[in-house]
């Protein structure tokens, strides 16, 4: 029992640590932007900023969800962009923009359906559902816009995409504003937020506490594809244009967000204040390598080492952590008798 | 006449001799619905598109056994193809077997990255190739400059050898990249079968924990899936810049989604430990007849193409979790014991070995 509540604890630590070295490395980047750039730090530049990633954003607090549940949904780039091809074909073929809004939100519900049945009901391994999915959602939208660009959208669907709404934010900062209260709220709060965790801690001992597993992973999904839907919908209203390849490899972004904030990828652990550091850290680096001319492909390769260092960096902590404690122990002889003696 | 099969045949291998069966009965179908479909240019169109894709294949297949995943070998098929074709164009001398060796090379440097990272770094597979699938790509986009390598500034010598034929029977032309795909495929079945490399790389992916209890080395052997998948990507990168000698930054960009479909339709198991080259191979056969079919049959348009490689991966992962673990069950309930795994591969890579002479 001693021996949990000290892993808990040097996994809170660690929690603590990792965010903090998120924060620093934030306030440099920041700095060196402002420095760069004297509109750097106007509202006007951060609100743009943020617009340009908001529908990823949005869909990395579901992401959030998903991970610290053990599970991983890699086809939410591609459910985005069927989201944002199917509203530009139905309304292509007459239906008005609200109904087809209606509709493909709908549509959205199902295809997290699919994912949480194959996923929670008949067993298969998220990654192999979900890369299946990433595949044959974005084949579906091809199959509906083919090579095509499908504007003329109405005008008031543009202007919601594009212009400020309340003060300075437009609506999709609105909504991410509401989804990330909800979100706190949940994961953190709430008993459901308690189950995600506990299930991804270990989903046996969750099963046998009585914790209805199916149907927390179920709802997990259909949250996930509607979420990545209306992030679609809110995409296809900021461009006013869709193509088949639309939010085509979002999916990197999203879950670097998402692990980059501290969510180990076995589930179980990271919190949503880890995320939000992390959206904010790669938003500014972004526009910082934007500042000094760094092509955004560039950019994307930046973010896969980003991703890779998440993981990586806290292996390594772990490592020298336990490195450390082990020379610890066999300093005195003493000690370790009395540490074993307490554990048992 | 239960008993029989059950002695002579593992699930496993009912499943790839279902496959079979199903590319026999869509070859037959198509047949009887397409003008002309048994001729000489739907036997080429399907073999070379297959060849290419079977080459990653492999490499993705020795990765999948171990219970990983490899999502950069688009990125390194496209940065070898790139990179190499840039080579040839601006020195025609290379000599050919030097252009090959630089493929493989820069393809093993990749794999090696993937692997040290994987096995070294613990970091999982899916993160490593998810993040260096962005990296090389966005190397290659760097290195570029936004030109393309253009068929007409290549060595005449690449340029003639995807129509270079081995043999001819009947107005079948057997390509000689379709042989070196086959080749490779015969022997990486013979390794992963007979050579204790590949016996570790299933123990490794049948329980990752007991390997390492009994004392295999995991982190190398990991590491070297990697760098084999590499090279063997690198090299489907020369397959690729000698077939369509227009190279462009995203060359080969999804070839990763092929290559896993491939593999899994293959029924190799996507948690590791099962699973075999003829599968895979099987596998992007399967795939391949049935796209370039419905294209020509239905006149649908390229754009089924993703729709249709998600709903057989789909399909291949729950017949694989429904189907074939209640046949394991099966086999395992009547007690009859299959013959020692080590074995019974290895008759059918001969007699499928010589099948394909």
């Amino acid at each position: 029992m001693r021996n949990t509540f000290a892993s808990l604890s040097a996994g809170l630590e660690r929690l603590k640590s990792w965010e903090g070295l998120l924060l620093a490395i934030l306030v440099v980047v920041v700095v060196n932007n402002a420095v760069q750039s004297p509109v750097y730090l106007s509202v006007e530049n951060q609100v743009n900023l943020f617009q340009l990633f908001v529908e990823r954003i949005i869909v990395a607090l579901a992401m959030t969800f998903i991970i610290v549940n053990g599970e991983i949904d890699l086809s939410v780039a591609s459910v985005m962009g069927l989201a944002s091809c199917l509203l530009a074909f139905l309304h292509e073929q007459g239906l008005p923009l609200p109904a087809a809004i209606v509709a493909t939100l709908a549509v959205g519900v199902i295809v997290g359906a699919l994912n949480g049945f194959w996923i929670s009901v008949v067993g298969l391994p998220s990654l192999a559902v979900t890369l299946a999915g990433l595949i044959g959602y974005r084949g579906v939208a091809r199959i509906l816009i083919e090579d095509r660009s499908i504007g003329n959208f109405p005008e008031w669907f543009d202007r919601l995409g594009q212009q400020p709404l309340l003060g300075p934010f437009p609506l999709a900062s609105l909504i991410f504003l509401v989804l990330l209260v909800i979100a706190i709220v949940v994961l953190q709060y709430s008993a459901f937020g308690r189950y995600v965790y506990v299930i991804g801690n270990n989903r046996e001992v969750a099963r046998y506490s009585g914790v209805r597993v199916r149907r927390v992973k179920m709802i997990l999904f259909v949250a996930s594809s509607t979420i990545a839907t209306l992030a679609g919908l809110l995409l296809a209203a900021r461009l006013g244009a869709v193509r088949g390849s639309t939010a085509e490899g979002f999916e990197l972004d999203i879950i670097t967000m998402v692990l980059l904030g501290g969510v180990s990828i076995f589930g179980g652990s990271g919190t949503l204040v880890g995320v939000g550091l992390s959206i904010l850290l790669i938003l500014n680096l972004r526009n910082g390598m934007s500042l000094v001319n760094i092509t955004s492909n560039t950019q994307t390769g930046v973010i896969g080492l980003l991703l890779i260092l998440s993981v990586l960096l806290p292996n390594w902590g772990q490592d020298a952590r336990s490195r450390w404690n082990r020379r610890r122990r066999a300093g005195p002889a003493q000690t370790t008798g009395e540490g074993t003696a307490h554990g048992s | 006449m239960m008993e029989t099969i059950k002695r002579y045949l593992r699930p496993e291998q009912i499943r790839e001799l279902s496959l079979v069966f199903l590319i026999i009965v869509t070859l037959i179908f198509f047949g009887t619905q397409i003008e002309g479909y048994f001729s000489g240019r739907t036997f080429n169109r399907i073999t070379t598109t297959v060849a290419i894709i079977a080459v990653v294949a492999v490499g993705e297949t020795l990765v999948i056994l171990t219970r990983n995943y490899d999502l950069s070998v688009g990125s390194i098929v496209g940065f070898t193809a790139y990179f190499v074709g840039t080579q040839l164009a601006n020195n025609n001398e290379i000599a050919p077997l030097a252009a090959v060796l630089l493929a493989v090379g820069v393809g093993a440097i990749m794999g090696l990255i993937n692997g040290v990272l994987v096995s070294y770094g613990r970091v999982p597979s899916i993160i490593v190739t998810l993040g260096t699938l962005a990296i090389y790509r966005a190397l290659l986009v760097n290195y570029s400059g936004a030109k393309t390598v253009t068929t007409d500034s290549l060595p005449q010598w690449l340029l003639d050898l995807p129509s270079a034929n081995l043999f001819k029977i009947g107005g079948l032309d057997f390509r000689l990249m379709v042989g070196v795909a086959l080749a490779l495929v015969v022997i990486f079945q013979l390794v992963i079968t007979y050579l204790p490399f590949g016996r570790r790389l299933y123990a490794i992916g049948s329980n990752p924990e007991a390997a390492r209890t009994a004392g295999f080395p995991t982190q190398r052997i990991v590491m070297t899936a990697y760098v084999l998948c590499g090279m063997l990507s690198g090299l489907a990168g020369f397959m690729f810049l000698a077939r369509f000698g227009n190279i462009t930054v995203v060359a080969a960009q999804g070839m990763e989604l092929s290559a896993i479909a491939a593999v899994v339709v293959g029924g190799v198991n996507v948690f590791g430990g099962s699973g075999t080259m003829i599968g895979a191979l099987l596998g992007a056969l399967m795939i391949n007849t049935l796209e370039q079919s419905l294209i020509r049959w239905l006149q649908i348009s390229e754009f089924w193409r993703d729709a249709l490689l998600g709903l057989l991966i789909l399909l291949a992962v729950a017949t694989d979790a429904v189907i074939i673990n209640r046949l394991r069950n099966l086999w395992a309930r009547s007690g009859l014991q299959a013959r020692p795994a080590t074995e019974t591969p290895g008759v059918q890579v001969l007699e499928e070995a010589g099948h394909d002479a």
